[in-house]
């Protein structure tokens, strides 16, 4: 597979993992976060810690939109799932994460919700032209790359002039978060950032350039290959050795310093900046989500239905909010692996298999997070 | 066998199940005659009764018997269907406990408005399956239900078969140091079936491993009568065959990826919807653990067969009080291979 | 986050259509959001969009790069 199979080459993992070894300076730490989840993800499926050397600390940052879809939206889509009628569509990541009351799209589904899995949203409009007669919502979550289409789907509703068809748009954007881990995370010692790879295909680079400069951290836009996220450590490492903060883009191959503007325009002519949004897990973060401008306020499943913003408080034994802002390590929370398991979550981070407790979970809890964390790479 | 009067042939091409066949009067028996005794055809289906009786075969060690039910959307999918599904499914279930399948039995529980052309097509694939396996379906039972309370057709067949003596196959038996080998490419089965789902609408010449292994289990039995475990990786893939066997045999498991074959439609369709091979569903391939000594003999005896051409050692048992299953990824680390979570749905992130 | 695979364009199918090809698996996607996409594009597809092309060109120089980081004695950077 062109473009996936050149970047996981083992081979030059070691020699780029003997270079991190020769470089890091052994009588420091780096604590790097990577905000994206599928940089958790490809961290732990490829096993990366243990070509790093024990001076290289990954932190597991915020960035799956599953895990931080805030409980009360969740319950919101189940209450939408329950009216007679309806249809309800989502992305498949969504069906389990758990709600109020021990619930779950999933559930809800079981207990004769018409809660329909779809891979792209373009299924959803599909279903609601096929089924005129019925009310079709669109569960929307993601990420700025999610939201496009997303975008492109509500236009099309509206040429169409389709009248049963809306969304219920629960999208959030990347720089914001970041920028509230660091607001909320002063006394918290991270080096610098593994920036989003597909996010930043439709924003481009230049948005991290007023992070990098006000919280005078390094960001390295990665790709999601196991290589892309080894190559974007070095270049860190390199950064912060020489005491630099700033932005650089590893991912040139899909990022460019503007992005997708099409993209851009395109979620700019449908959507609007909210004032605050609730992420679980983080809480509430200033002008961190999308909602539907007025202009398409017919697709808008939030007034179609008056939706009300309510705010479910999170599990309070849950460490989830300490685990995203790198002050604490999945294995020290209470409730880790007995209270709440990947079948069980309590929190967000156990959520998608790429939250920080589900990827401990699943791939690395053989590694004693007490012992040292990582095995010395063999220079 | 009585000689019953069926006026009026039914109609396999434009005709529907209804109620009626499942009732137990004429039109059941006429269905029952029409289609499966018509296709399964055998000595003791022939005689009709509610069971059939046989004798063991002489030398029989111990009897094995087992069940499944087959529920598969779509019916039809690439490479296979319910019917011949549902033969390879109990038979493989006879050989995993290292039994040789004599019979089976089918149970169809048909929805009210089926097709008959697309029962027909079901119990002709079930009838090649059978014959090919060269275990007959020798009693079986039809129920009706109204529509809307079942899928088209479920379809449950049980197997009777005999393991000679002295063979001793159990998920318990796996010690440190055995090898762990597995009898082909994994996840062609749950791709091929997901593709044809309408919605993910992916295309590719990726066929179902749909197969019966009972041929091939015995070639290993005989080859390495010391083999300790098999088990078809059906649901939960290979991960939950492994995890299954560390938890029940008190030891960990050591993979090495590169050694895992999987075919590059199936690493490319698992790209896409963002799927894990190791987890998704076969039902051709068969999982053994046996003695390390054994290893290479029996790969050669399993490579040798049509069913194991593209076997490989993929790992091996080890100590561990944990009894994780964890894999040398080919990247150069190490990660866990742990249960499956839910079950697999295709991911946006 | 954000489940994205590079993948050719074998052939475009109108309607902001497009088919695209990935290890011998091929499947429809919306092309809406990206501007001139030709047979033999490589594109970012997620959620049934292409959301952007990838650089022939940036890839290599990545993977060159990728190779001359990690080559054994090039620690020229003494910055450590
Ligand atoms: S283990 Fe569960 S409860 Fe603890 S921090 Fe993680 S998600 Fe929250």
């Amino acid at each position: 597979m062109k473009y996936i199979d050149e970047f996981r080459d083992g081979d030059l993992a070691r020699g780029l993992a003997a270079t991190i070894a020769r470089e890091v300076d052994p009588a420091r730490r780096y604590r790097l976060m990577e905000f994206c989840g599928g940089h958790t993800h490809a961290i732990s499926r490829y096993g990366l810690n243990d070509l790093l050397p024990a001076a290289i600390e990954l932190i597991h940052g915020p960035g799956c939109p599953v895990c931080v879809l805030p409980i009360g939206r969740i319950d919101s889509a189940i209450e939408l799932a329950n009216r007679p009628g309806l249809i309800l569509c989502s992305y498949g990541d969504t069906l389990r994460v758990p709600a109020s009351g021990r619930l779950s799209l999933i559930k809800a589904r079981a207990q004769g919700a018409d809660v329909r899995m779809v891979y792209s949203c373009a299924e959803a409009l599909t279903i609601a032209q096929q089924e005129p007669e019925r009310e079709v919502v669109f569960f929307a979550i993601g990420f700025e790359t999610t939201t496009p289409p997303t975008a492109v789907v509500i236009k099309q509703a509206a040429a169409l002039g389709l009248k049963n068809f809306s969304v219920f748009s629960n999208h959030v954007l990347t720089p914001a978060a970041m920028a509230h881990i660091m607001e909320s995370a002063a006394s918290v010692s991270l080096d610098g950032f593994i920036g989003p790879a597909h996010v930043s295909t439709i924003i481009g680079s230049r948005p991290y350039e007023a992070f990098a400069e006000r919280y005078r951290r390094p960001v390295v836009i990665a790709g999601f290959e196991p290589l892309d996220v080894m190559q974007s450590i070095l270049l860190l490492v390199r950064q912060i050795n020489r005491g630099q903060a700033r932005v650089e883009n590893e991912f040139t191959r899909a990022v460019t310093p503007d992005g997708n503007v099409k993209a851009q325009a395109c979620v700019d002519e449908v959507f609007e900046l909210r004032d605050r949004f609730a992420w679980r897990g983080l809480g509430e973060v200033a002008h961190s989500a999308l909602a539907i401008r007025d202009a398409y306020a017919a697709y808008d499943a939030e007034r179609r239905f008056d939706i009300p913003m309510r705010v479910v408080a999170d599990a309070r034994a849950c460490e989830c909010g300490a685990i995203l802002r790198g002050e604490k390590h999945p294995a020290q929370c209470k409730a880790f692996g007995t209270g709440c398991t990947p079948e069980h979550p309590i929190g967000a981070c156990m959520v998608s298999s790429e939250g920080a407790c589900a990827a401990h979970y699943t791939y690395g809890r053989f590694r004693q997070p007490a012992a040292a964390p990582a095995t010395e790479s063999k220079s | 066998m009585s000689r019953r009067e069926f006026t009026q042939a039914i109609d396999f091409r434009h005709g529907r199940v209804d109620m009626t066949h499942g009732g137990g009067g004429r039109a059941m028996a006429h269905l029952i005659e029409a289609l499966f005794v018509k296709h399964f055809d055998n000595a003791l289906l022939r005689e009709q009764n509610d069971g059939a009786a046989f004798a063991l075969p002489p030398g029989t060690g111990r009897m094995v018997m087992a069940t499944d039910s087959h529920v598969v959307s779509p019916l039809f999918f690439p490479g296979g269907d319910i019917g011949c599904l549902s033969v390879h499914g109990t038979v493989n279930d006879v050989a995993m406990a290292g039994g040789q399948p004599l019979y089976l039995a089918a149970a169809f529980i048909i929805e009210e408005g089926f097709p008959l052309a697309d029962l027909e097509r079901i119990v002709v694939s079930m009838a090649r399956a059978a014959r090919e396996a060269g275990v007959p379906i020798v009693t079986g039972d039809t129920k009706v239900v109204e529509q809307g309370k079942g899928d088209g057709v479920f379809i449950t067949t049980t197997g009777i078969g005999v393991a000679a003596p002295g063979i001793e196959l159990s998920g318990d038996r796996a010690r440190p140091g055995d090898a762990i080998l597995l009898s082909g490419s994994l996840g062609d089965h749950g791709v091929a079936i997901m593709s044809a789902r309408e919605n993910l609408a992916l295309d590719s010449d990726l066929v179902s491993d749909t197969a019966a292994l009972h041929r091939l289990t015995a070639a290993m039995l005989e080859c390495a009568p010391g083999l300790r475990c098999l088990r078809d990786p059906t649901r939960g893939g290979l991960a939950s065959v492994l995890n299954e066997f560390a938890d029940q045999s008190e030891c960990g498991m050591h993979l090495r990826e590169e050694a895992i074959p999987v075919k590059p439609q199936v690493a490319a369709a698992c790209e896409i919807l963002g799927l894990d091979p190791l987890y998704v569903a076969n039902e051709g391939k068969l999982v053994a653990i046996c003695p390390p000594e054994d290893a290479e003999r029996l790969l050669a005896c399993m490579r040798a067969h049509p069913q194991g051409r593209d076997a490989a050692i993929i790992g091996e048992v080890t100590a561990d009080p944990n009894h994780f299953v964890q894999m040398s990824t080919r990247f150069g680390g190490v990660r866990m291979v742990d249960w499956l979570t839910g079950e697999q749905l295709p991911r946006i992130c | 986050m954000c489940l994205a695979i590079p993948a050719r364009v074998t052939a475009l199918c109108g309607d902001n259509q497009a088919r695209i090809e990935l290890g011998g698996v091929q499947k429809e996607v919306s092309i809406a959001l990206l501007d001139q996409v030709a047979v033999g594009d490589y594109v970012i597809v997620h959620v049934g969009f292409a959301i952007g092309k990838l650089d022939e060109a940036e890839a290599l120089r990545t993977l060159a790069l990728i190779n001359e980081m990690g080559a054994p004695d090039t620690a020229m950077d003494l910055s450590a």
